[in-house]
């Protein structure tokens, strides 16, 4: 299968992709979106300093928004814009990654345990009940702590570990309704292999539900991130990420107020866009929202 | 017992004693606690290029034995053979290959066609996965079944929801087609479209099984599209096949009460014309605690009715030539009176057929 059968398979009918894009929040969101991935990729040339370099620890430490440092600066005397384009990498990476990741896992979990149902599926369940009783960030700050601070890598991955559960559920439950729907029941009665099913009639049907959910977890993991870096325990200083940029000013809120408000409206914003592209994208899945044939189809039943 | 089967013709498809009970579970541990018996002992025959309509109420298990027979779900005993071949013995990759004869068409043309594949995608599934043909060949057939069943082929790169419900049915019936079958399972398939567009679906079986000799097995609840389609009819209640006759004799003479009571809901075509109609009375009773002996007895307006048919079970025999009824209450039967008495019978056999039973005017 080519990329674009790939994609028309899961997006479906031409009109949920062209619904999709007329939909104001998705343009909104795709924009807003396309800014910040531009300027996360694109740092090294936007950035007007080198983000862990401290520049002047006698003079500029925690110096007000100006010309030369337009977000301010630091108490370590590093610029806050170059800290804040920079960290939009870490963020962007590890949301991106680490949803990536967990989808796919979760997506091949659920898809397997309700389609094959059984005591695998009872034995898989079982396990992602006990692992959605324990809180998230709960687990992550254990984890972070033993290891003290973490690389971008194990980051990503303690975040992909934790964030599939939901997921599963939710691609099984899909999975298990499916099964029942005639069209599955047709692709058996035609010698369909069970692999086949699973492929071509049953995945291509949770993606959407399953795409709906990557785009709002790309939002939690941002945030948690941002909390994690928050709390101290993060990514490994000095590496500039969003949350740790509030960390550093987090003392000193009210007079240091950039180094709060500035890395806050780029979570804000970022974390806002992703949560209105899934609700966008939630809706133009919605098959009630399918318009019925219409024109010339009609022709042959007349 | 000889099958009940039209004596012209070796059987394609012979169904015997055919059974599915769903087990009920119920607790945390699955504890199975009875069984929803679905269909109990259902046997009968198709012959090639035959159409046996099975009809009946919802719930009656028609559904359930269609698909049973073509192992969409498994049996719990009983047998069914297919020119020749033990359906239910087969291993995966020998039913693979069956499957390629035995097709299904389905009730609800929504559900029926996965909605993130083009019309001409579903149609051509069954091609590849039987490898009969690929490329461009394959968008040749398509194209051709797509004519056959009356959508024009350019359809082929639209998605079901463009189509109406009759246009899906059509999709759905070329889907079965393209595997070439000699027997297709019509699962209710134009219960859920407009009266005009039935007609039209009907039509379109119709010329297919004499352009290519298929045999069907027609489930429906409409009597009056049944009669039309089908060359014999089984009657279905709870489970069980209660009568089973030539279309013809079905309609003229009906000998089981619960026929009798079916075909007097039949509306009437003159406009104008009250029928009488036999009103049951209770509710259909739960297959997983079916009544005992006859499982109609509780709601049978037979006269001669009496406490034995709540005894013994009344074997499907062959009242007259061709037409098989399970009543013991009506004459012929197998069940002596001796037997019966012994039951608790109070009153002799004695054949009934109201007025509001006579469907066709004579």
């Amino acid at each position: 299968m080519n990329p674009s059968a790939a994609l028309a398979s899961i997006l479906g009918p031409r009109r949920t992709l062209s619904r999709l894009l007329h939909d104001s929040r998705t343009r909104i969101a795709l924009v807003v979106l396309l800014i910040v991935a531009l300027s996360a990729v694109f740092a090294p040339l936007l950035a007007p300093y080198d983000p862990t370099v401290q520049l002047d620890i006698v003079r500029l430490p925690s110096q007000p928004p100006s010309f030369a440092h337009p977000l301010g600066t630091d108490p370590y005397s590093r610029d806050v814009l170059s800290r804040l384009l920079y960290g939009g990498r870490i963020s962007l990476a590890v949301g991106l990654g680490a949803v990536l990741l967990a989808m796919s896992f979760g997506i091949a979990i659920g898809a397997v345990a309700g389609f094959i149902g059984g005591a695998v599926d009872a034995v898989l369940m079982r396990f992602v009940d006990a692992a959605l009783s324990i809180p998230r960030l709960l687990v992550l700050i254990l984890v972070a702590s033993l290891w003290g601070s973490l690389g971008l890598v194990p980051l990503t991955l303690l975040m992909a570990g934790t964030g599939w559960f939901a997921v599963s559920r939710l691609v099984r439950a899909e999975t298990l309704a499916l099964r029942e729907r005639e069209f599955i029941v047709a692709a058996r009665a035609l010698g369909a292999s069970p692999m086949r099913i699973l492929v071509r009639h049953v995945l291509p049907n949770v993606a959407a539900p399953a795409l709906v959910a990557a785009a709002l977890g790309i939002a939690n993991v941002i945030l948690l991130e941002a909390g994690l870096s928050y709390l101290g325990i993060g990514v490994r200083p000095p590496t500039a990420s969003w949350g740790a940029i509030i960390q550093d000013g987090a003392e000193r809120v009210s007079d240091l107020w950039w180094l709060t408000l500035f890395p806050g409206l780029a979570i804000l914003v970022t974390v806002f866009a992703c949560n209105a592209l899934g609700d966008a994208l939630r809706d133009a899945f919605d098959p009630r929202q399918l318009p019925r044939g219409n024109d010339p189809t009609f022709a042959a039943e007349a | 017992m000889t099958a009940p089967a039209r004596a012209d013709a070796a059987p394609l498809l012979s169904v015997r004693d055919l059974t599915k009970h769903f087990p009920i579970k119920r607790g945390v541990f699955g504890r199975v606690d009875g069984a929803v018996r679905a269909v109990d002992g259902v046997t009968f025959d198709v012959a090639p290029g035959e159409t046996l309509a099975l009809v009946g109420e919802s719930g009656c298990g028609k559904s359930t034995t269609g698909r049973a027979i073509l192992r969409l779900i498994e049996p719990t005993s009983g047998s069914v053979r297919f020119d020749g071949q033990d359906v239910l013995a087969l291993d995966a990759s020998d039913l693979r290959k069956l499957r390629r004869r035995m097709q299904i068409v389905f009730q609800d043309p929504f559900s029926s066609l996965n909605p993130r594949m083009s019309i001409g995608a579903i149609v051509r599934e069954g091609l590849t996965i039987h490898h009969l043909a690929e490329g461009s060949a394959a968008d040749n057939r398509v194209r051709q079944l797509l004519e056959e069943v009356g959508l024009r082929p350019e359809y082929a790169s639209r998605y079901p929801h463009e189509f109406s419900g009759g246009q899906r049915q059509r999709v759905g019936i070329a889907r079965a087609l393209s595997v070439e079958p000699t027997f297709i399972v019509c699962d209710e398939p134009v219960s859920a479209l407009d009266v005009s567009v039935q007609a039209q679906v009907v039509n379109l079986l119709q010329d297919l099984q004499r352009d290519r000799g298929l045999a069907y097995l027609f489930i429906a609840h409409d009597l009056s599209v049944v009669e039309h389609i089908a060359d014999r009819v089984a009657v279905m209640y709870l489970g069980h096949v209660v009568e089973l006759a030539p279309v013809e004799k079905l309609y003229g003479e009906p000998i089981m009460p619960y026929t009798q009571a079916l075909l007097s809901a039949v509306p009437a075509p003159e406009p104008g014309v009250k029928r009488e109609r036999i009103l049951l009375t209770g509710d259909v009773p739960s297959p997983a605690n079916p009544p005992s002996g006859c499982v109609f007895h509780p709601r049978c307006q037979h006269p001669a009715r009496d406490s034995a048919c709540a005894k013994i079970v009344p074997p499907l025999e062959e009242k007259t030539p061709g037409h098989w009824a399970a009543c013991i209450k009506q004459p012929p039967t197998s069940v002596s009176w001796d037997d019966q008495r012994a039951a608790g019978a109070t009153n002799q056999p004695e054949f009934f057929l109201p007025r509001a039973a006579l469907h066709r005017s004579a």
